[in-house]
This record gives structure tokens, sequence and C-alpha cells, in this order.
């Protein structure tokens, strides 16, 4: 289990190391200039000057590199170029939306896709399945933002239920947040869930046909008590790796939903960094993203292989 | 469960008490950008005016609603017959929000802030002409110019020349201004939610009339299907500069709401890369006029908002002229014009379109138009790092559409180096003529004039006055009509029946 544990973190640093060179080489590429941004049309050559002096632009590419990395392997992650706030105080701010944001929608999903996926394979060919299917092959084919723009049109306009956009902060009390992010989490979630159900739905199928199945029916269990004691465990591993896939997909989706609901998250702080060439915020942001992906993938390896014993010994 | 339900039911029996109770002394005001700092002497973004201008910082002088110079912190002044000493009466017992009293040694101290060799103040030229800041006493300001400058107290009414507190900028390389702006408006700064909002509050210790509303919110959307959501559910009073022009009409045919077309000092040109061939050729640049139809180009790309120009300025400044009629649309003429420059048929002209709606559906519109005197447009949309880089730096570029905000700015056809490389020293003269003059009447007719050389050499194809499109509630009062300079003055806004 060491050596297990100790490979993933090779592979964790090495990673990181890359996404550092490569989001750091291409913004070296990327036209523009954060102080020319922040300074607009009006401003003179030696006011811009000025201004990169102070941001530590005018330092060569190599060294800025250097600063960059050796500051964050002390915990320093840079001040950002346009808000002129440490990056972790940014980063930090805006974890508590995004993160509630992301673990709502893949609840929603999982525990939408589950049942549904299950049920319907348990009646294979019925109406119900038929249904079920049909549903969750719109939900597949729907845009998140578009299903975004249709909930706000129909709980926020419509009928005055749930905010259209914007984040109040968890200060009001955790129902005043929540609220904000039903909406957001339902459009992240749902199509998503889609996806995880025709998976699910596919994956019990194929468990039902396990000599194993038939073993359990022999030993006299209801087709119920097979189903659920027997079929679902079996079929969970490839349902938990694409959850864990799925959360990587999240953290790009909530890019478009962020800007969609104007929730002041991760996403949207890319976003803002990307176009006002706030250089630093989106090297230590890529890298955070990166990083986060690959422990999700860890953890989602470790739970399948609770879930599935044979899988320690293969990754062992 | 139970319990969710309970707090629920709470939630609305609060609701439906707090609501109607009170009359409403809050606002919430929406923007389409975010401000990425709140201190206007440290970066160019309009966002940081729209929320600050006014509300949290004053400067000596100020805009008000009409584009009219007023005073502010200085309660009057005097200035030489040479045009060159302006003597600032200050307004005595003015306090900042951090405690500070404001006197002379402050406007030395900000004016000097502004103009020192390594001042990042995006309009350091405002200050350029200033020679010294005296203090003969307290509460009054000597300044002396180097030379007359025309429009000196209008550019000291810039939201880059307020007065700010020598506390928030404890040494050379830290700003607190930026994110926790201290001023001596009517509203001081409360809260900013990074990527939501930013809350002010009344200032009790006004020096001036107190504001009705007791506090403000200006909270950032950026999608134009989420600002006419939130605007049509209540979240947000105002749009002062509504991005869904598509969406006005549900707007005007809605009684709660009121919408208003006011104007803005948005240049909205084709700037044209005027060492590059076949720009450099005058009939080329009149000809690509001459194929556009202005009228058409607003109907289409901005709804029908905004106003035809003719030069670099727009109708509500003093001064301003109609040159619209001086190239008519006419397309047979450019085609003429064209031929005799020598421009084929069939040649190619790219334009770089930054994001703004304006210039993205603008330039479908101007390529339709140009297509059918023979130019070959190729579009190329880009985002705004680019175009700054590309277009404005290394003018890297044939043409582009942009809209130039800056208020009053004849000057940038004055300057040696400007993107659109226009070299006139015939208009650089002119220009100097107009800084220097020191009568309202003589300035007054040399903007005429400044405005008749720029349509003569055509340097770039004058298209139309951007539109302030603005949505907001139908009992607001207050709210400014028009957009002379970046601000969102709330100071005078109330709640009406």
């Amino acid at each position: 289990m060491t050596g297990f544990l100790l490979r993933r973190l090779l592979i964790l640093l090495a990673t990181l190391f890359a996404a550092s060179l490569v989001v750091f080489a291409v913004l070296q590429i990327l036209p523009g200039d954060p102080a020319a941004i922040m300074l607009g049309t009006g401003a003179r050559p030696d006011t811009v000057a000025a201004l990169r002096h102070q941001l530590g632009l005018d330092a060569p590419m190599p060294l800025r590199y250097l600063r960059w990395v050796g500051g964050m392997l002390v915990g320093q992650f840079g001040t950002s170029y346009t808000y002129s706030v440490p990056v972790r105080d940014l980063v930090a701010e805006r974890v508590m939306v995004s993160l509630p944001l992301a673990v709502m929608a893949i609840c929603l999903s999982t525990a939408i896709a589950i049942p549904v996926g299950v049920l319907a394979a348990a009646r294979r060919g019925h109406a119900a399945d038929t249904a079920a299917m049909g549903v969750a092959q719109i939900g597949v084919a729907l845009p998140n933002f578009w299903l975004g723009l249709l909930l706000i049109l129909a709980f926020a306009i419509r009928l005055p239920w749930l905010p259209a956009g914007g984040f109040p902060g968890w200060g009001g009390g955790p129902w005043h947040g929540l609220r904000a992010l039903i909406l957001p989490a339902l459009a992240l979630g749902l199509p998503q869930g889609a996806i995880l159900a025709r998976v699910t739905r596919a994956a019990v199928i194929e468990t039902l046909g396990e000599d194993f199945m038939r073993t359990a029916r022999a030993k006299g269990l209801t087709r119920r008590a097979a189903l659920w004691r027997h079929a679902v465990p079996n079929a969970l591993v490839p349902v938990v790796t694409l959850i864990g896939l799925q959360f990587s997909f999240l953290l790009a989706g909530t890019v478009i939903i962020e800007n969609v609901f104007t929730l002041p998250g991760l996403g949207r702080l890319v976003f803002q960094a990307i176009a006002q060439r706030d250089l630093i915020v989106v090297q230590d942001l890529v890298v955070l993203l990166a990083g986060s992906v690959i422990v999700v993938n860890f953890l989602v390896d470790l739970v399948a292989a609770w879930i599935d014993p044979r899988q320690r010994h293969v990754s062992a | 469960m139970p319990k969710m339900k309970h707090i629920l039911l709470a939630a609305s029996v609060l609701c439906a008490v707090a609501g109607p109770a009170a009359a409403k002394d809050t606002l919430t005001v929406g923007m389409v950008l975010e401000p990425p700092i709140l201190d206007p002497t440290a970066g160019a973004a309009s966002a940081i005016r729209e929320v600050t201008y006014a509300n949290i910082y004053e400067g000596l002088t100020r805009i008000d609603a009409e584009g009219e110079v007023r005073s502010a912190l200085a309660e009057s002044w005097s200035v030489s017959k040479d045009g060159l000493t302006y003597t600032f009466k200050l307004i005595g017992g003015v306090k900042f929000h951090d405690g500070t009293p404001f006197d002379c040694s402050i406007v030395k101290f900000s004016y000097g802030r502004a103009m020192a060799p390594d001042s990042v103040n995006a309009q350091k030229q405002l200050f350029e002409p200033i020679a010294s800041v005296e203090c003969p006493d307290t509460y009054t300001a000597v300044i002396k110019l180097k030379r007359p400058t025309a429009l000196f107290l209008f550019d000291m009414a810039w939201g880059d020349a307020v007065m700010v507190s020598p506390k928030s900028y404890p040494d050379a390389a830290t700003d607190l201004n930026k994110t926790n702006p201290v001023g001596t408006g009517p509203f001081r700064f409360r809260e900013w939610v990074k990527g939501d909002h930013v809350t002010m509050e009344r200032n009790p210790e006004y020096w001036g009339s107190r504001p009705q509303l007791k506090s403000v919110t200006f909270k950032f959307v950026a999608d134009p299907s989420a600002a006419t959501a939130a605007v049509l559910a209540g979240d947000i009073d105002a749009f002062p500069l509504f991005p869904a022009p598509e969406a006005i009409d549900q707007f005007k045919a809605d009684a709660r709401f009121h919408v208003n077309i006011g104007t803005t000092e948005g240049k909205t040109i084709v700037a044209l890369n005027n060492t590059r061939k076949p720009f450099d050729d005058v009939r080329v640049r009149r000809a690509l006029t001459y194929a556009i139809d202005r009228q058409a180009l607003i109907d289409a790309a901005q709804s029908g908002y905004g106003k035809p120009i003719g030069s670099h300025y727009v109708p509500t400044d003093p001064g301003y002229v109609d040159l619209t009629g001086v190239y008519p649309y006419d397309p047979a003429k450019a085609k003429a014009l064209l031929a005799e420059a020598g421009v084929k048929p069939g040649t190619q002209i790219t334009i770089m379109l930054p994001p703004p709606p304006y210039a993205r559906r603008g330039g479908e519109v101007i390529a339709d138009m140009w297509g059918k005197v023979g130019i070959k447009t190729k579009l190329v949309p880009i985002e705004w790092a680019q175009w700054l880089d590309q277009v404005f730096k290394r003018t890297d570029y044939d043409a582009t559409i942009i809209s130039h905000t800056e208020a009053r700015d004849l000057d940038i056809y004055a300057r040696d180096k400007y993107y659109f490389n226009y070299h006139s020293d015939a208009y650089k003269a002119l220009y100097q003529k107009f800084v220097e003059a020191v009568e309202p009447k003589a300035q007054l007719d040399l903007v005429g004039e400044l405005q008749r050389k720029l349509a003569e050499d055509e340097p770039n194809v004058f298209l139309f006055a951007l539109a302030k499109v603005g949505v907001w509630n139908a009992k607001l009062r207050g709210m400014w009509d028009n957009q002379p300079v970046p601000a969102n003055d709330v100071t005078h806004v109330s709640w009406g029946d």
C-alpha cells in the first residue's frame, strides 16, 4: 500500500510540474499585456512601463517562472494583477461557491441516476425503461447552459421562487446561499445524471446476465433482493469510475454555468482572469484544478478498490 | 426535513412582514463588468468609475448629469488672465471616510502622486500641464500651469483626478484604495464580494446634502439573458447600461419599468490604419465613409439606438457641429472615388472586431455595405487583450471597429503616436490653438474647427454615438439619463410612489 501511495504521489507531483510548465509557456505566447489592459487606451507608454515594473512583469521569463513555482513551493501563490489581492484569498472565497455547487450537482445526479438506471435495467424493455431512457436521451443532448436559461425562465421569472442569478454569500445563513445554488446545480447535475443513468443501466444489465445472479436466484433470493444485494454492488465499479470522471467535466461545466448564473466561483474567476490576462491567477488555478482532478481520480481508485477487492491486488 | 419546512415558513413570514412595511431606501444597480479594483487613480476600467465616481470619491471639480463642470471639493475658483494660474477655494471641514481632514495638502498629495515618475495613473497626461501646486493657506490651492489648458477644470473632474487620503498609500507599493476605497463622498464603502457585488452605505458625516438612499449595491451581471432575468425578477432595480437591447421592447411594454434612451461619449468609429495602403489616401477613407448608411447600420447593429456622427465628437457636448452631411450615403460616389484612387474592385480589407456587440454586429453590417462598393472584407473577431496588443500597441491591422468612450478626446488626433497613425501638422497646430484659447467663445469656435478638420481628413470612418440604453424601476427618481463621463451617480436617487 505504501508503494502504491508513493507512486501516486510522484505521479501527482510530475503532473503538476508538467501542468505548470505548459500553462506558463502558453500564457507567454498568448498576446496581451496585463498592464496595458489595466491602464486602457489613454495611458502613456511610461505609465504602462511603471506598472509593468510594479507587477514584476519586466523580469526575464525564466526568472518569472522560477519565482512563481518557488513561491508555490512555500505556499505563496502570488498577488492577482487585476484585483491586487492574494490569489489564495481569491481562491478561498470562490471555492466556497464552486465546491458546494459541484457537490450538490454530483449528489443530485447520483441520487437521480442510480435508482433510475437500476430500475430501468430491472424493467428492461418495459414502458418505464423506455420512458426513463427517452428522458435520459434528452438529458444527454441538452447543453447545460441552455438548460440553465430554461430553469431561470421557469423558476425565477415565471414562478419567482428562486433567484435568477448571483450569490448572496454564506453570511446570511446556509439556506440563503443554498437557494442561489439550486438552479445552477440542477443545470449542471441533470445532464450529468442522464449520462450516469444510462451507464448504470448498461452496467446493471450486464451483471444481471452473470452466472452468480443465477446462483443468487437459485439459492432462493427474490428478484428484488438479488438485484440490490448482488447485481447493483457489482455494477457499481464502472459507475463510480464515471462519477470520478464527471468531476472534471463538472469543473469545466462550472465555467459556463457560473457565467450563466453570474456566480462568483472558480469557473468565472478562470474565465475573467483569462480575459484580463491576470496571468498569475490563471497559472495558479490551472495547477490547482489539475491537482484536484488527480486527487479525485485517486480517491475514485480507492473507492473502487474498496468496492471491488480484486482491484486492490491489481493496483498494488 | 421538518426543520427545513420551519425555516422556509419563517422566511416567508419574515418576507411578508418586512416587505411593504418601510419605504424603500436601498438600491441595487446592475453593471455588466465588475471593476477590477476600486481606485480610479490606478486603473482605466470604466467600471471603477461607474461604482465610485461622485458616490465615494470626489475631486476639486465634478461633471454633472448634463456634462457640465460643477464645483465639488473646491467651492469656487478663479483663473488668471493668462490662463496659467488657477486658485481654488476649498470647502472647509471636509473629512475622508478614514477621518483624515481634507485641505490643500491633500490636493498637493493627490496630484503629486498622479504626476510622479512611478505613477500608474491611466490618464497621467491630464496632469502633465501642471507646473506646481502651492498652499498659501489651509483651504486655498494655487495651481500653476506650464501652458494654458482649455479643458483643465474639466480634466480635473475626471475620476482619475479625485482626492485621495494619504493613509490609503502608506508606501509606494501599497494602494489600499484598490480594495478598500476611502474618499470624501456621500457614500462610504462597506463590502465587496468579488465576482458578485459592491455595497456602500450613506456617510453620516458627509459635508454636503445627505443622500436619500441608505445603502446602494452594485451587482455584476455579465450575461445579457441573466441581466434581463434579474431585472424582470426585481433582483436588480436599475441597469443603466443594459446589455440586451433586443429585450428593450419587452420592458417598454411593462409599466413596472422605465426605459431610458440617453447618450454616451462613445464615439464609435471604423479606425483605419492611416499609414497602411490604401488608407493613406484620403480618397479611399472618404469613399469608405460614403459607402456607409449610418442610420441603417444603427438600426441593424444597435436595434436603432444611437446617433449618427460625422466627426470625433458627440451631439451632447458643447460646440458640437453636425457633420454627418459631409459624406452622405452614396455608393456610386464611393465607387468612383475608389476607382480614382486606383483601388480595384475585390480588394480585401481585414476588420478586427473586439468583443462588444457594436463591433461584432456592426462588422457584419459594414462588411455588407462595403461589399456593395466592391470592397471585400475579412472579419476577425478578437478578444480585448489581443486588441490592445495587436491593434492598439503594435498597430498591426487594416481596420477595426471601436468606441472611444473618453469625453472630449479630440487630443488623440494630435498625438505623435496613436494607433490609427493619423499625422497632420495642421490639426496639431489647430489643437494647440484650442488648448491655449482662454475665452470660452474662442474655445467653442475652435472645437468646431477641429471637428471640421477631422471630417475633411476623415482619418477614421465616424459612425455613431453609442446610446445609453438603460432600464430601471419606474418608481426610481434621479438616475442619470446620459453618460457624460463613466459614472452611476446615485447621490440624488430616491424612490417615488
